[in-house]
């Protein structure tokens, strides 16, 4: 099946019972296949007026206890930016499947893009931490769906899965185990008295318990800074209770939510990190210079966001060079850079979309980079 | 005020010997065979002329007229998002009045026209199209209405009528298709109180130029709904395009009328409609559709034609109709 296809398999697999969303090429094929899928499972379909209320409307559909989800690309990512601000702060479970097209506007819908990845992590106003995924396959499509739900109802907050049109309209080999082998996480339902209970009192795990409109619990959910009862509380105190609240609970979990994978880290002089359907054109590159007998390594990001620091900080203490291919001008390499502090070389490998970057082009800036520091 | 009716009182129709030459949307586009929309496309830009200034929201009429090089426009031409273009086309009209109100340049009386598709217009775009209606921006919109979101590849929206099948509205056990009916836009259009709503198909093409024509004459904010086959989506024979856009109004689904002001007209009458299934079975969009579905569509067609019949007669006390 294609990546598409097994996004929406996989929400389904996590307990996705709810899905509002708006056709947009490339994602459209998520939404065609939950209006197939959703009525046989007893689920919900709804296509909305637009991205703006497909947002809104999972936000509300997550708080009526059914785990939700939308997808979308480009111009309908940017429409969804206040709402899934107001999902961050709310700390409502969701997930968000961004099919990347090349921007920016309209830019080219039916073909590839990964400029959207600093917009998933600042798109919407005000500081917070967010969670976001990069399937690079199918397979991966359905994995981190479900992965995706899990983490948003563990960390209580929108998840991105940030696809790519070319994984998306992929037609690939699809392994979906047997139910019970799948792996899923429920929300932590309150247990306290109903008359005790505080919405946003976090537990001994950071997260707060949440209830859901009509468990028996009083409810009051707001876009204004709130204190733990969820009342507005206009003060620079609440708002710096909240705000280290949002951030800390991702920060510090960070361990517990990243997730890469390596090949050939051990004598690796040069590393190329690289996420989505980029990372398979490196994992391309990196076997043809192990190949040509170059000691080069490969990253996969599984997770974007939060981004590896401690990971990436050690490792440029290790290597001439890190290499990065991605389908925009140079967005996640600015981690990159960041986060080597000059302490290695850091290389972009860019591309304005419409199409992926050759194997034989990062494997050329491979050969490059070891020439240039032999 | 009646602003529509003092401007349209010398109004110069166009008739079959009188129809405009010129072509401001031009042939080479890339519609698929025997697209409804893109011929009442034509048809609209003939009306309105050289002077046309088109404000285009995504959608098909997009997609298959601006691409090089099968570029289709000959006047100026500005595509926005979807979601915007009564936004954007009342913005083009407050700046240039700004600038010819400071004599920067002549008043050339550019005719601007936003349009879009029905997604473009009743759902993603409506709350523009209310903005820009409200304010009273002197432009035309026009809704070219083929009852889905085609571009992207037949999804259902508010304008998809009920029953139909599409991507999103898939007819099985648990789904008749569609199922909510069709979002009446003219109805919201006219309860802005603007000059100037009308309804139009390409089955009569003078009628519809016509409207078009009165849409742009009239100063304010116009708006023409335009039904527009198509056939790739809905699953006719090209060839049955005309046909099609000729058998909604004759069946009473899709009435042909104009608000003047506030004055409900209608401009054809159907005294002995076809029953809707004549309508509906050249369609394999409603093929799944049962004897009982049928009838209740023919129902809520007979419910709505009397209601714009009693409007008719409610805004028109003086003919005694």
């Amino acid at each position: 099946m294609n990546g598409d296809d097994a996004c929406c398999e996989g929400a389904l697999a996590a307990g996705c019972r709810f899905f509002a969303g708006y056709p947009i090429t490339p994602a459209t094929e998520v939404a065609e296949r939950m209006s197939h899928r959703l009525p046989e499972v007893d689920g919900i379909f709804i296509q909305m007026e637009d991205e703006i209320a497909s947002m809104a409307a999972i936000l509300g559909g997550s708080w009526g206890g059914a785990k939700s989800m939308t997808s979308t690309s480009g111009p309908g990512f940017s429409l969804m930016m206040e709402n899934i601000g107001l999902g961050i702060c709310t700390e409502t479970p969701c997930v968000v499947c961004n099919v990347q097209r090349a921007g920016p506007s309209t830019g080219l819908p039916t073909l590839v893009g990964q400029a959207d990845m600093m917009q998933a992590r600042w798109g919407s106003h005000g500081h917070y931490e967010i969670i976001a995924l990069s399937p690079s396959s199918p397979q991966e499509m359905f994995d981190f769906t479900i992965e995706a739900f899990n983490l948003s109802e563990q960390y209580r907050l929108p998840v991105m899965i940030m696809a790519d049109e070319v994984v998306g309209h992929m037609n690939e080999r699809v392994v979906i185990p047997p139910a019970d082998q799948i792996v899923t996480v429920e929300r932590t339902a309150p247990t306290s008295d109903p008359a005790q209970y505080l919405p946003y009192q976090p537990d001994a795990s950071g997260i707060a318990p949440m209830a859901n409109f009509g468990d028996g619990y009083h409810m009051h959910v707001t876009g204004l800074t709130h204190d733990a009862k969820g009342y507005p509380t206009m003060t620079a105190e609440a708002q710096a209770w909240m705000v280290d609240r949002l951030i800390g609970k991702i920060r510090d979990n960070a361990d517990k939510i990243i997730s890469y994978d390596t090949m050939f880290l051990d004598d690796a002089e040069i590393v190329v990190a690289a996420y989505g359907i980029s990372a398979r054109s490196a994992k391309g590159a990196v076997l043809a210079g192990r190949q040509a007998g170059l000691k080069v390594g490969l990253v996969k990001l599984n997770t974007v966001w939060p981004f590896p620091e401690e990971f990436f900080s050690h490792l440029s203490t290790k290597v001439k060079a890190l290499l990065m291919p991605e389908i925009n001008m140079g967005q996640m390499v600015l981690e990159l850079e960041r986060l080597a502090q000059g302490r290695c070389q850091v290389v972009r490998i860019t591309h304005p979309g419409g199409a992926i970057i050759n194997p034989s082009t990062i494997l050329a800036a491979i050969q490059d980079v070891f020439e240039e520091t032999k | 005020m009646m602003l529509a009716t003092e401007a349209l009182k010398d109004f110069e129709k166009i008739t079959p010997k009188k129809i405009p030459e010129v072509e401001p949307f031009s042939q080479g586009h890339r519609a698929c065979q025997g697209c409804g929309e893109v011929l009442a496309l034509r048809l609209a830009a003939k009306a309105v002329g050289e002077k046309l200034i088109a404000v285009s929201a995504t959608g098909c009429m997009e997609i298959i007229s601006s691409p090089y090089p099968q570029t289709a426009w000959k006047v100026p031409w500005i595509h926005v998002a979807f979601e915007n273009a009564a936004a954007v086309a009342s913005g083009v009209e407050a700046g240039r009045k700004a600038l010819i109100r400071k004599g920067r340049f002549p008043d050339d009386g550019a005719k601007i026209v936003a349009f879009a598709g029905d997604g473009g217009t009743a759902d993603i775009g409506m709350q523009a199209l209310s903005g820009a209606l409200e304010r009273g921006h002197d432009f035309t919109y026009i809704c070219l209405d083929n009852e889905a979101y085609m571009n992207t590849g037949v999804q259902r929206s508010s304008a998809t009528p009920y029953g139909a099948m599409t991507t999103t509205s898939p007819p099985g056990k648990k789904s008749k298709g569609q199922f909510t009916w069709k979002k009446n836009m003219p109805m919201i259009a006219a309860a802005h109180g603007i000059p100037y709503v009308a309804t139009a198909s390409p089955a009569w093409h003078i009628d519809l130029m016509n409207k078009v024509k009165k849409a742009v004459t009239v100063p304010g904010p116009a708006y023409v709904h335009i039904f527009s086959p198509c056939p790739t989506g809905w699953r006719c024979p090209p060839e049955q395009s005309i046909e099609t856009a000729r058998q909604v109004v004759n069946a009473r689904i899709f009435p042909l009328f104009e608000v003047i002001d506030g004055r409900f007209v209608l401009t054809r009458d159907i005294k002995k409609p076809i029953p809707v299934k004549e309508y509906l079975k050249g369609q394999r969009r409603f093929r799944h559709l049962k004897d009982e579905d049928i009838a209740y569509i023919q129902e809520r067609v007979d419910a709505d034609w009397e209601r714009l019949m009693a409007l008719v007669k409610a805004t028109n006390p003086e003919t005694g109709e």
